[in-house]
């Protein structure tokens, strides 16, 4: 949207007013932004899955309690007080959505992509996941159950994508690049 | 509140609009309003406040501002209710600016809130309960049958049907309560899981299930047979 949308002037007009008033200050507002633009994103989210690919000890840790299992690495970004991390097999298929609003696990995977939060994917994933996937690229087996996390409360979900084939002897940093955000939502697979 | 951010099952919106290598904001404005939504302002100070105020926003508004859009109509109808900004000083402003006075706001702020803005002096949202669960882990439980006025959390899509507790969270603030500044009321709070068929008939795709987060209140045990 360009900045001379009605949209970009009202907040401006409103900054403006708060700034006058005292209420927010310039410092506020780039530390916030800059936080989000270069420190929360789905490289954190991915380190945690190539970890799981690597540590059987952590792999088992991460799916009995995702919230302890991660809160060692002390990411920044915030909606994780409760995590639960789901596990994709050969014969189940995960993936997450947010009907009501647009939750997710910020600190693990950054904001959402704006497809996440628009009107298509939210009314639809949860009724016709397997015809959503497909228009994603992710054409499943009849077989696979697919199991459709619907955010409602305040817990957060991600997947744990397989790990790809051909990456045998990887070790985590490397295996971290193939992680992508999409996979860890549900809607690729590696 | 039956509003039009109830999206789940919603028909007619066609396909996902993919974005390759998508920024972290498209606009400047999208930042701003980010930025400034979470410094909890005025009566912004819970998250189901401000998730109720998003719902609150004209709702054209929401089909056609995009997210941060609805962040922005949000942020002011709290603004507004807060009494910490005028309609019409934010109005006069945009003419100021430039702006066109005839487009659509998205703020729609009552004209008697019922949202009382506080505080909580605890962080988050987890909270230790005395009371035992209802419920254990692979009961059968029904959702509430109709929508309530107000913030709350179960869907449309899943009102009336019958599902399985897969996982119990203990105790958790009440978002229904807490968007009204009614009180934390900590309920204890599940993950249910729904069949395709359950949720969707004879139209359901085959071997999907769905899973929601749902509070105590919102639960009755399933009849025998169910």
């Amino acid at each position: 949207m360009a900045d001379d949308s009605p949209q970009a002037i009202r907040a401006e007009a409103i900054e403006s007013l708060l700034k006058e008033r005292g209420l927010i200050t310039e410092d506020d507002i780039d530390e916030v932004i800059a936080m989000y633009n270069e420190r929360v994103g789905p490289m954190n989210g991915a380190k945690v899955v190539a970890r799981a690919w690597t540590d059987p000890d952590f792999r088992r840790a991460l799916l009995d309690d995702g919230s302890a299992a991660v809160a060692p690495y002390e990411f920044e970004g915030g909606q994780m007080e409760k995590l639960v991390v789901v596990e994709n097999t050969a014969h189940v298929h995960n993936v997450v959505v947010c009907t009501l609003c647009s939750c997710y696990p910020w600190a693990l995977l950054g904001l959402p992509p704006r497809w996440y939060k628009d009107p298509a994917y939210r009314s639809r994933i949860v009724r016709e996941p397997r015809k959503v996937l497909a228009e994603f690229g992710l054409e499943l087996d009849p077989a696979v159950q697919v199991r459709v996390w619907d955010s409602s409360a305040e817990v957060r979900y991600l997947v744990l994508p397989e790990r790809p084939l051909g990456t045998d002897g990887w070790d985590a940093e490397r295996l971290a690049e193939r992680v992508t955000r999409d996979a860890m939502i549900g809607v690729a697979r590696l | 509140m039956d509003g039009i951010h109830d999206l789940g099952g919603k028909e007619g919106f066609g396909a996902i609009d993919y974005e390759v290598n998508e920024p972290v904001f498209h606009a400047r404005w999208e930042a701003r309003v980010f930025a400034m939504y979470l410094q909890r302002l005025g009566g912004a100070t819970n998250i189901d406040l401000r998730r109720h105020a998003i719902e609150r926003i004209d709702p054209r508004a929401y089909l056609t501002h995009g997210y941060y859009g609805r962040w922005l109509g949000a942020m002011e109808t709290l603004l507004l209710e807060g009494g910490l900004l005028s309609r019409a000083e934010i109005d006069a402003r945009v003419v100021a600016m430039g702006g066109d006075a005839a487009s659509l706001v998205a703020s729609r702020p009552a004209e008697r809130p019922d949202s009382i803005p506080y505080e909580s002096d605890l962080p988050d949202s987890i909270r230790a309960l005395a009371r035992r669960p209802r419920f254990a882990v692979g009961d059968r439980v029904v959702t509430r049958s109709h929508g309530v006025p107000g913030h709350t959390r179960l869907p449309a899509y899943a009102r009336a049907r019958c599902g399985r507790i897969v996982l119990w969270h203990a105790g958790w603030v009440f978002p229904d309560t807490n968007a009204h500044g009614l009180g934390e009321d900590p309920q204890h709070l599940y993950t249910v899981a729904f069949t395709g068929d359950e949720l969707w008939g004879d139209s359901a795709e085959a071997g999907i299930t769905v899973h929601l987060d749902l509070f105590e209140p919102y639960l009755q045990r399933a009849p025998d047979g169910r």
